[in-house]
Order: structure tokens, then C-alpha cells, then sequence
């Protein structure tokens, strides 16, 4: 059984149709790529799988739970975690601020006590340092660079130990420098904490060099899938393309 | 000593020099009247800013209608102790813990429906309660007494030490107003209310209860602006419906906040001790023409052209630039500047 199995799912904005009767399905363990030409539903699939937008039709399971229709904190704490496209930190917070919101507590008293007793702040601490953004914890995250926020996304989501992430373009605006950072942080967590990565990117390098397999997606549905090499000369993903 | 205990350190004497220099304020002026009711007027705006900011500084969601509460809380404190027979003296001011409930449970179904609407929105719908409870408090002669108010209990106390009893309750319910502020913005509460500031679909996202949030903070900042109202209430002797359901002192609370600065501890603190001796001294001052009111437009403009974030967060602002630049040396004042010069062995292994 695959972690997540997306079928025939189908969404429409007024009269466009962003998804139609697209399916794909990641399996446990894997770093599964998701690519396509602009306006070709990647984003829309996202919003979709973590409960964002809602469906017309179609049937998300995930861990063999059917996941339809559930609202976006359901979505996440059920242990799947997303980062934006356009990086979404709490700009006025600190960076360990941002860390302490996304630290789940449990009850009113909990509520009522202060953000950082030792443990948490030792797991919030422990993830920043996984970054590399320990030395900025206390720097508000709106001062970070561009590609400093995508990390502390990143930290973000691994906070609740979800058994799987979706990246919305991680490497989109990031120079290259940090792209090779983020892309050894997510080999990481794939390997060692088991995670299982969905990413959505148009950096082609980047998604060949680190996913086992690829799906290509080309108005709102998905037209291959495979290993990068594989999927790289199917001609119906250069036709999509390059329009040949 | 490190910079973060020092900040602590100084963040704490401040605070004894306030509190003592607050607590002892009348001792050393007095006797005075003149001052003295300035200084009771001071702190009844402090504790409404105070109360005020719980909610719009944390949350973000500014209320330009938090005077509904100062009404109930008046309109509580007066009706209760002509229905009670209560007479003058000390006895009125045991109402005001009833006059917060009052207001906190007037705010419950307000903020439930006020809270169904975007923040812009919600802006407007907060000035629409004033305007609804001021009409209704013309209206309903039966309980309100319509124009011709409510009056509240004589008080026995003389001058020049009449405004004495005034002054140091108004400084109890601050200090309390300020310790549940300060509560909330140090606990995941709080962080969950400044998460809903920043961004608010995120933040549900990342599984805050942000309308849970928003009610409870709503409701908590409209029990202090209810026990501000009622005293003030007592204080002025009556109470009137342009008076109670006021919004001439939602702009006062709204400006107090910002010059301050919202969302901070001390910040709508210290805008209230700035406006509120302000605005009464240029009324003394140059309240004939009103070029009182004058002279408050241009300082308001000021205020907002230079500080425009607010006293507080501007400060805090230059001591973390400073902090900066002491750790990393002059030459990169900012320590994400510091970051990238870096050598290329933090680099990542991928």
C-alpha cells in the first residue's frame, strides 16, 4: 500500500479545469518529484492533498485513511506537513517564536503557560540547529533572506514529526548555494527520519539528483511517471515541454 | 554580563521606577487637584489601552468600538448601585469586578458575530456597536434613563484628598491589567495571538485555534475596558450615553496604542501615560479656541510620520541593531549580514 494515493481527483475554477481526473501516488520512503509546465495543476494538487481547496470529485487516502474533504489543520495534524511556494513565516515573530507556534499543546492550562519550558525548547533548538539558523533565533523572521525563511519552513513542519512533507518549489528564488544546503537537509530527513517527501519544483537538476521518482503532470492531470532518467526522455513529457 | 541579562535587568528596574514613581506620584504632588484628576484620568486610559491591547495589539484585529465596553462597564456600576441602594464611599468600587463581568459577557455574543468577518471588516463593525449602543441607551429610557443618564453614588471624600481613592484603585486595576498582559504575551496564547497578527491562515494551518484565540482575548481586553468605564463613571459622578458609548475615546485608546506601540507589554503603558496629561494640559492650556485641538492634530501627525511603529517596538528595534553590532563588530551592524560572510565551510553537504 502506497503512503499516499491520489485518485481521480478533479477541481475547477469557474470555468477552468485545474485538475482533472488526476491521479498519482507516493510511495513510503520515497522522495517522489512533481513536475509540469506552468498552470498545469501542481500548486492546485497541493492545496487539494492538504485541504486547502476543497475537491469536486475524486479520492485522497493517505496511510490508508481517506483524507477527502478534511480541513487543513485536520490535514496536518495527521502528520503531513507544506511548505509555500511564497514563503508564509510569521514575519513580526522571532525565529524561535515561530518555532514555539507550531509546537502543539494540549489543553487550557497549557495554553496558559509560558511558550518555552525546557523540553520544547530544547526540540525547537535542536531543529534550528538542523537548519543552521540557531544563530538567528532571535532575529525576527521578516529580516531573514529568502532562502533562510524556506528553511525555517522547513523547521517549522518537522516540529510535529509528520510522516510526510510536501515542498512547494523549495529551491524557487534560492540561490545556489543554499539549493545544495536544502537539498542535503531533505536527503537527510528522507534517510534518517524516514520521511516521505512530495516536492513540486521547475529546477530540473535539482529534482533529478534527488528524487527516486518523478511524476509529470500537464493540464490538471498527470501524463508519466518513473525514475528521473526515465521520465526524462518520454515523449509525451517533451511534447509538454517543448511543445514538439 | 550578557546582553539578553542585561535587557532582563533593565527591562525590570524600569518597571520599579514606574510602579514606585506611580505608587508615590500623588504623595509628592499632592495636594493638588488640578494634577491629581489628570493623574486619575491618566490611569483610567492606561488601564483601558491595556486592556484594549490584549486584544486589537495582539491579535492584530484593531477594534475602533472597545468604548461598548467602558458603556456597560458605567452604565453597570451606576444602575447596580441605584438598584442596590449602595451608597458613597468604598462600597461602589467592590462593583467593579461585576461591571469587567458585565462587559466580558456583553462581549461574547458581539465578538462571536463581530469575528465572523475579515480584519478590515471587522474595523467597521466594531465602530457599528457604539453607535448601536449609544442609540439604544437613548432609547431604552426604562433601564438607561435615557438623556437624562445615570448618577452615580456621591462620594463622602473632601479636597484636596478626594481624588486619592480614585487614583490608587485605578492603579490596583492597572497593575493587574498589565500582569494579565503580560501573562498572555508569555504564554502560547499569546504567541498564538501575534501568530494570527502575522498570518492568520498560517497559523490555523499550523493548527492554532485561531477563533478561540480571538474570542477569549476579545472578551478578556473588554473586562478591563468595562471596570476603566465604570470607574471613570464613578469618578465624573454620572454617566451619559455620548458618554458611556463614547467614540471620541476610541480614538483616544487607538492613538495611545500606536504611539506606544501595539502588541507589546509596556508600549500602550507608556502611550497613556504620554497622552492622556497631554491632551489634558493643552485643553488647560489652550482649550479656549480650540487651538488645543490643534496643536493635538500636528503631534498626532508627527507621532505617526516619525515613530510610526510606535515608541516600544522602535526602541526595541535600535537595541537589537545595537546588540548586533556589538557581537559582530561595527563593520556588519546585522548579524544576517555577519551570516553570509561566512566561510564556505558552513556550506551544506548536499
Amino acid at each position: 500500500m502506497s503512503l499516499l494515493e491520489v485518485q481521480a481527483v478533479s477541481k475547477a475554477f469557474g470555468g477552468i479545469q485545474a485538475l482533472s481526473n488526476c491521479s498519482i501516488t507516493v510511495e513510503q520512503g520515497t522522495i517522489t518529484g512533481l513536475i509540469g509546465p506552468n498552470g498545469s495543476g501542481k500548486t492546485t494538487l497541493f492545496n487539494v492533498i492538504t485541504g486547502y481547496e476543497s475537491l469536486d470529485s475524486g479520492e485522497i487516502r493517505f496511510d490508508g485513511r481517506v483524507i477527502t474533504g478534511e480541513k487543513h489543520d485536520q490535514v496536518f495534524g495527521l502528520g503531513i506537513g507544506r511548505t509555500f511556494q511564497l514563503t508564509r513565516v510569521f514575519p513580526r515573530l522571532t525565529v524561535l517564536e515561530n518555532m514555539h507556534v507550531a509546537m502543539p499543546r494540549k489543553g487550557i492550562r497549557g495554553l496558559l503557560k509560558y511558550w518555552g519550558p525546557s523540553q520544547e525548547q530544547r526540540q525547537a533548538l535542536d531543529l534550528l540547529d538542523f537548519v543552521r539558523l540557531i544563530t538567528l533565533k532571535d532575529e525576527p523572521a521578516g529580516n531573514l533572506s529568502y532562502g533562510q525563511k524556506k528553511l525555517l519552513e522547513l523547521a517549522l513542519i518537522l516540529v510535529v514529526q509528520p510522516q510526510m512533507i510536501l515542498l512547494d518549489e523549495p529551491a524557487g528564488g534560492v540561490n545556489p548555494t543554499m539549493i545544495n544546503e536544502l537539498a542535503g537537509f531533505i536527503r537527510t530527513l528522507n534517510e534518517h527520519k524516514g520521511i516521505t517527501f512530495l516536492v513540486v519544483e521547475h529546477n530540473m537538476e535539482f529534482v533529478m539528483g534527488l528524487c527516486h521518482s518523478v511524476h509529470v503532470m500537464h493540464r490538471g492531470t498527470t501524463i508519466a511517471a518513473g525514475p528521473p532518467a526515465m521520465v526524462r526522455k518520454n515523449p509525451a513529457v517533451l511534447e509538454a515541454y517543448l511543445g514538439v | 554580563m550578557k546582553p539578553a541579562q542585561l535587557s532582563r535587568l533593565l527591562q525590570l528596574l524600569a518597571l520599579v521606577a514606574l510602579v514606585t514613581f506611580i505608587g508615590i506620584f500623588p504623595v509628592v504632588i499632592a495636594p493638588n487637584d488640578t494634577v491629581n484628576t489628570i493623574a486619575v484620568f491618566t490611569l483610567i486610559g492606561a488601564i483601558a489601552v491595556v486592556g484594549w491591547n490584549i486584544f486589537s495589539g495582539y491579535s492584530g484585529y484593531i477594534s475602533l468600538g472597545h468604548s461598548v465596553f467602558y458603556g456597560f462597564g458605567a452604565y453597570t456600576l451606576g444602575l447596580a448601585s441605584l438598584d442596590w441602594h449602595i451608597s458613597g464611599g468604598w462600597e461602589p468600587f467592590l462593583l467593579l469586578p461585576l461591571a469587567g463581568l458585565v462587559a466580558g459577557a456583553f462581549a461574547l455574543p458581539l465578538g462571536w458575530i463581530g469575528l465572523r468577518t475579515q480584519r478590515r471588516t471587522f474595523v467597521v463593525i466594531s465602530i457599528a456597536w457604539v453607535f448601536i449602543f449609544q442609540l439604544l441607551a437613548y432609547n431604552l429610557r426604562g433601564i438607561t434613563g435615557g438623556s437624562n443618564g445615570v448618577f452615580m453614588p456621591l462620594t463622602p471624600w473632601v479636597a484636596p484628598y478626594a481624588d486619592l481613592p480614585f487614583y490608587y484603585v485605578a492603579f490596583a486595576v492597572l497593575l493587574v491589567a498589565v500582569f494579565v498582559s503580560w501573562w498572555i504575551r508569555h504564554s502560547k496564547f499569546g504567541l498564538g495571538l501575534l501568530a494570527i497578527r502575522d498570518d492568520e491562515d498560517r497559523a490555523l494551518g499550523l493548527d492554532v485555534k485561531t477563533a478561540p484565540f480571538k474570542l477569549t482575548a476579545y472578551v478578556l481586553s473588554a473586562v478591563f475596558v468595562g471596570m476603566a468605564g465604570a470607574i471613570f463613571a464613578y469618578y465624573v459622578g454620572s454617566v451619559y450615553p455620548d458618554q458611556g458609548f463614547n467614540p471620541a475615546v476610541d480614538i483616544t485608546i487607538v492613538i495611545m496604542g500606536f504611539l506606544g506601540g501595539m502588541g507589546t507589554v509596556a508600549g500602550p503603558l507608556i502611550g497613556a501615560l504620554l497622552v492622556t496629561p497631554l491632551q489634558q494640559w493643552l485643553d488647560l492650556q489652550f482649550g479656549g479656541q480650540g487651538v488645543n485641538l490643534m496643536i493635538y492634530g500636528v503631534l498626532f501627525l508627527a507621532i505617526l510620520l516619525l515613530l510610526p511603529r510606535g515608541i516600544v517596538p522602535s526602541l526595541q528595534e535600535r537595541w537589537r541593531t545595537w546588540r548586533a553590532a556589538r557581537k559582530h563588530g561595527w563593520l556588519t551592524a546585522h548579524p544576517l549580514q555577519a551570516r553570509s560572510n561566512q566561510p564556505a565551510e558552513r556550506r551544506g553537504e548536499g
